[in-house]
């Protein structure tokens, strides 16, 4: 039997790294289609904040992962509709949509609680054992979901063959721009469910600018992960295991300033970045902007 | 495309966006009108709101100018946010510690020099993790905003708060230490009228200078450039170094002219409204300008806009995020197109 407090340790990690999965599951399926969406983050603010105001106002957690996955998805319309329809950079337009998440969560969530009234609490997703619920087993169907997709499919191969090869793909008759926007906004999805886990899950209360960065990290995941689910998955399990020990230190009052643990998660990220990004082949046409023939 | 038509489509793109943000508003029950209204009385209604508008409209002018140079020649910096907070770091460190309490008439030009040469190491560290490592400067310059923001609480939480401990704050700077206020003014000090004039050097530097023709080169093909005996690598750590530098500057402007010590969220914002404020000023050095006091006035006026309409300040996130998608979605000439 393992002892009460590495349980709890292994509990923590799961419950950090299933929304990192989560939306770096997402993000593999558009870049593999040549979709680089660094707005991510911005999704996941917005679903976190559409699942606390719905979940607050019904008490359902599916009303809420629902509220969640039409606010991300709608952010990732508008993703879709500049990089992909008006091909403008994709780096600006997600940087764009993260700043309009800032902004517009901000407003909305000060609009509707005026300072100095009573703040409702989210629903919670319960758990059927330690770190194990809904979430956790969406996240893992979704890697072998992802994995057969991707690689055992007609489907997924043409999503691989836009994201490898605009130009051929386009031969072969298949829609670039159709099937980039199918798999931006099966990105944006999964960013809202990441971003509905951290309240329906990780935390019952919402937060300005609460993602801290988590949609960031899930796009270096890709590229930790080499483009492979299991490997993404290794990952996110990495890092949650580092936000588990960063907080179980600050806890047990460590002499480390809580502002220098703060940090692990942030410099973890540039470190492997530093040691794994050069080594993985990105898919060929990502990032490059596909102007059909017409 | 010539200038006086690149004007037209910015004036354009500000004001659908405000339109935009109004009209949201409108639908979450707020008065926009008596917002906008209040929002120009903030920003440009008596001298002391002018005088705010201005020394807001400094370190955007300065951030802004380096994400204008770093996105003409592709090369994605995000990070002013960090290397401000990098610079205003540094010239805090050097003068409640390093320089003691009588430091004379060197403090200011050192305290600026070591603000610049932190924002600049900052990003330098992003450009060599590109060229060694091939880790995007997106990314790179993201994950360092978040870990310069912690340095900074960690200092003034820690080896740079005051001597007295009350607040997470650092010491006050001497009066050596700080920029003289402009005559006549109460608040805009004379780090302004460096700001203004560095456009202009930029303008000639990247228009009328070997360097600057290299660097745009880059920015038009790398695999030209190449060609032309112009190492991309050494251009890119060049942009982000020079930027870097422009950011950090503007750090050090904040603690040295506006603040006078060193606390946590000092550049809140600042970063990404430089993105904005470049991709208005449609990446030109002259617009930015411009361009840095439209945010400018726009960040002066929200505080009395969240006053007197009860809007959010954060509101003008949003209007941000609008201008930057109908810049970039709207105006730039598109390239291919069959």
């Amino acid at each position: 039997m393992i002892d009460a407090p590495t349980l709890l340790l292994v509990a923590s990690t799961i419950r950090f790294a299933t929304p990192l999965a989560l939306a770096a599951l997402g993000e593999l399926v558009g870049e593999r289609a040549g979709v680089l969406n660094v707005g991510i983050e911005g999704m996941m603010l917005a679903g976190a904040l559409a699942a606390f105001e719905v979940g607050c106002a019904t008490g359902s957690v599916t009303l809420a992962l629902a509220a969640a996955v039409a606010a991300a998805c709608a952010l990732a319309l508008l993703f879709a509709a500049f990089a992909l329809y008006r091909q403008a950079d994709p780096i600006v337009s997600g940087t764009a949509v993260n700043i309009l998440a800032l902004g517009a969560t901000g407003s909305v969530f000060r609009l509707l609680h005026p300072a100095g009234t009573a703040l409702g609490r989210a629903p919670q997703l319960g758990e059927v054992a330690p770190g194990v619920n809904g979430f956790t087993a969406l996240a893992l169907c979704l890697a072998v979901a992802v994995a057969l997709f991707l690689g055992r499919t007609r489907f997924g191969l043409a999503l691989r063959a836009v994201g490898e090869r605009a130009e051929a793909a386009d031969a072969q008759g298949i829609s670039v721009v159709r099937v980039r926007f199918a798999a931006t906004l099966f990105g944006g999805a999964c960013a809202g469910v990441a971003g509905a886990a951290l309240v329906l899950w990780l935390s019952d209360a919402f937060v300005e600018g609460m993602t801290s960065g988590r949609g960031f990290i899930a796009l270096a995941l890709v590229l930790f992960g080499g483009y492979r689910e299991w490997r993404i998955l290794a990952g996110a399990v990495l890092f949650g295991a580092a936000s588990a020990l960063q907080f179980r230190l600050q806890a047990a009052g460590s002499a480390l300033p809580y502002t220098l643990l703060l940090m692990t998660p942030y410099v973890l990220t540039l470190l492997v970045l530093a040691l794994f990004a050069g080594r993985s082949r990105a898919p060929a046409d990502l990032a490059r902007p596909f102007h059909a023939r017409g | 495309m010539t200038w006086p038509r690149q004007l037209l489509q910015s004036v354009a793109a500000a004001a659908v966006a405000i339109a935009v943000a109004g009209v949201a508003l409108a639908l979450l029950g707020a008065d926009p009108l008596r917002a906008l209204g209040a929002l120009v009385g903030g920003a440009f209604g008596d001298s002391l709101a002018l005088e705010t508008t201005a020394v807001r409209a400094g370190p955007l002018l300065l951030v802004g100018l380096g994400v204008a140079l770093s996105f003409r020649c592709g090369i994605w910096n995000i990070g002013g946010e960090g290397q401000l907070n990098g610079g205003a770091l540094a010239a805090t460190a050097l003068v409640t510690r390093g320089l003691g309490p009588e430091p004379g008439v060197v403090a200011l030009p050192l305290a600026l020099l070591a603000g610049a040469l932190a924002g600049a190491a900052w990003a330098a560290l992003a450009a060599l993790l590109r060229i060694h490592r091939g880790v995007s400067e997106v990314l790179s310059t993201i994950l360092l905003n978040f870990i310069a923001a912690l340095l900074v609480a960690w200092a003034v939480h820690g080896p740079l708060q005051e001597a007295s401990g009350a607040y997470p704050q650092s010491d006050a700077f001497p009066d050596a230490a700080r920029l003289a206020l402009l005559p006549g003014m109460s608040r805009a000090h004379v780090g302004l009228v460096l700001a203004a004039a560095l456009p202009f050097a930029l303008w000639v530097f990247l228009f009328r200078s070997a360097a600057g023709l290299r660097l745009r080169a880059v920015g038009f093909s790398p695999d030209a450039a190449r060609y032309a005996a112009v190492s991309p690598e050494r251009e890119t750590l060049r942009v982000l170094v020079i930027s870097g530098a422009l950011a950090g500057l503007a750090g050090a402007l904040e603690v040295t002219g506006v603040t006078g010590r060193l606390f946590e969220n000092l550049g809140s914002g600042y970063g990404f409204t430089a993105i904005a404020v470049a991709l208005l000023a449609r990446l030109h050095p002259i617009g930015v300008l411009p361009a840095a006091v439209v945010f400018a006035a726009l960040a002066a006026g929200s505080g009395a806009m969240q006053r007197a309409a009860a809007v959010p300040s954060v509101v003008v996130q949003v209007i941000e995020a609008l201008v930057i998608f109908f810049s970039v979605g709207f105006a730039l000439p598109r390239r291919g197109g069959g």
